[in-house]
């Protein structure tokens, strides 16, 4: 630590540009008063910090430096246009995709329960063939269940960068801010995950296995 | 053994299309009285309040899903016997397991053809 009793000359020039701004704005105050006065503070000061709490302190301002310029570039980032604007469009967009795709399958199977009641008029050849054809139709249509669930699992991660994001401008608005506490789950939930991506499911002969496997 | 296709089938899904779907695939191979509950709890109340031969139940559906009502139904002493088939997107291991040892008859996955769901019915109803 330096011997700061000891002002060099640049020091006690600086000090006494000071002692006379204080003059000219507090006339009344004496300079040897002032002087008397930072000394006092200056020599209590003498042995509290050590070299390394110098630096830690010094650490510290510039943590606390970087945390002002993060939050400073969050906000310039406009991050509040991802929970307020750009989530809710694209969950929004998701669902208008489902609403649609099952609007279009309805329309589907209402002509196909059409040609189901034609095919009972026509002769057994004529009405398997068409029975057949509807029967690859529903199977078909069964896409708008499995499209529905990947979209809703879609929608549940969108949901899930939006709290975090939330949770990080909180985080940055509200200094020592506590963690937002875990939703509990609802009973059944790990049993929950919807439609595999074909990579990775199982195929009806594997849950054929699996099941007979008990027996 | 024949099958007696006159019997009153419930069908679980709280998708209206797949409900549609299946019900059009059961009248296509003679199961004709068929019923729809949009989720567990509808279902259940219709299971104890009539007769039915068959259940087959999506698994993923609010508020209760097609593994509470399978537990429901097999803890019921008047339908603990009911055949009750899973159809459902579920197809991780642990999923058939956890079905399995809740005493599902059959385990389904989406998507399904017609030929695997006319296979798996007889086979309940083969062994009920």
């Amino acid at each position: 630590m330096p011997d700061i009793s000891a002002p060099s000359a640049a020091s006690r020039g600086i000090l006494n540009q000071r002692l006379a701004e204080i003059g000219t704005r507090w006339p009344g105050a004496q300079p040897a008063m002032v002087a008397e006065v930072v000394q006092s503070v200056l020599s209590s000061m003498r042995g509290d910090l050590t070299r390394v709490e110098t630096s830690l302190l010094s650490e510290v301002a510039e943590l606390g430096r970087t945390i002002a310029a993060a939050r400073a570039e969050i906000a310039a980032l406009q991050v509040d246009d991802i929970t307020a604007s750009h989530i809710p469009l694209a969950t929004d967009e998701l669902d208008a995709i489902v609403a649609h795709t099952a609007a279009a399958t309805d329309s589907i199977l209402e002509v196909c329960e059409t040609l189901d009641a034609m095919g009972a008029t026509l002769d057994n050849a004529g009405s398997q063939t068409l029975q057949d054809a509807t029967t690859r139709i529903y199977e078909a249509c069964s896409f708008q269940d499995i499209t529905g669930q990947r979209i809703t699992k879609v929608v549940a991660a969108l949901k899930a960068i939006d709290a975090k994001v939330n949770h990080i401008i909180k985080t940055f608005e509200q200094p020592g801010a506590a963690s937002a506490a875990a939703r509990p789950a609802p009973p059944g939930a790990a049993l929950l995950n919807g439609p595999q991506l074909p990579a990775s499911a199982m195929d009806q002969s594997d849950i054929d296995k699996l099941m007979a496997s008990f027996d | 053994m024949s099958i007696d296709k006159s019997m009153n089938v419930l069908i679980v899904d709280d998708y209206k299309t797949m409900l549609r779907i299946i019900r059009n695939l059961l009248k296509q191979i003679d199961f004709n009285n068929v019923e729809e509950a949009s989720d567990g709890a509808e279902a259940l109340g219709k299971l104890r309040a009539n007769n039915f031969g068959l259940v087959i139940s999506d698994w993923n559906m609010q508020p209760m899903t097609g593994m509470q009502l399978l537990q429901e139904v097999r803890a019921d002493t008047r339908l603990k016997t009911l055949p009750f088939i899973m159809i459902t997107a579920e197809s991780k291991v642990e999923n058939v397991i956890a079905a399995k040892q809740a005493g599902v008859s059959n385990y389904i996955v989406k998507p399904f053809n017609a030929e695997t769901l006319r296979e798996k019915i007889e086979k309940v109803l083969v062994h009920a």
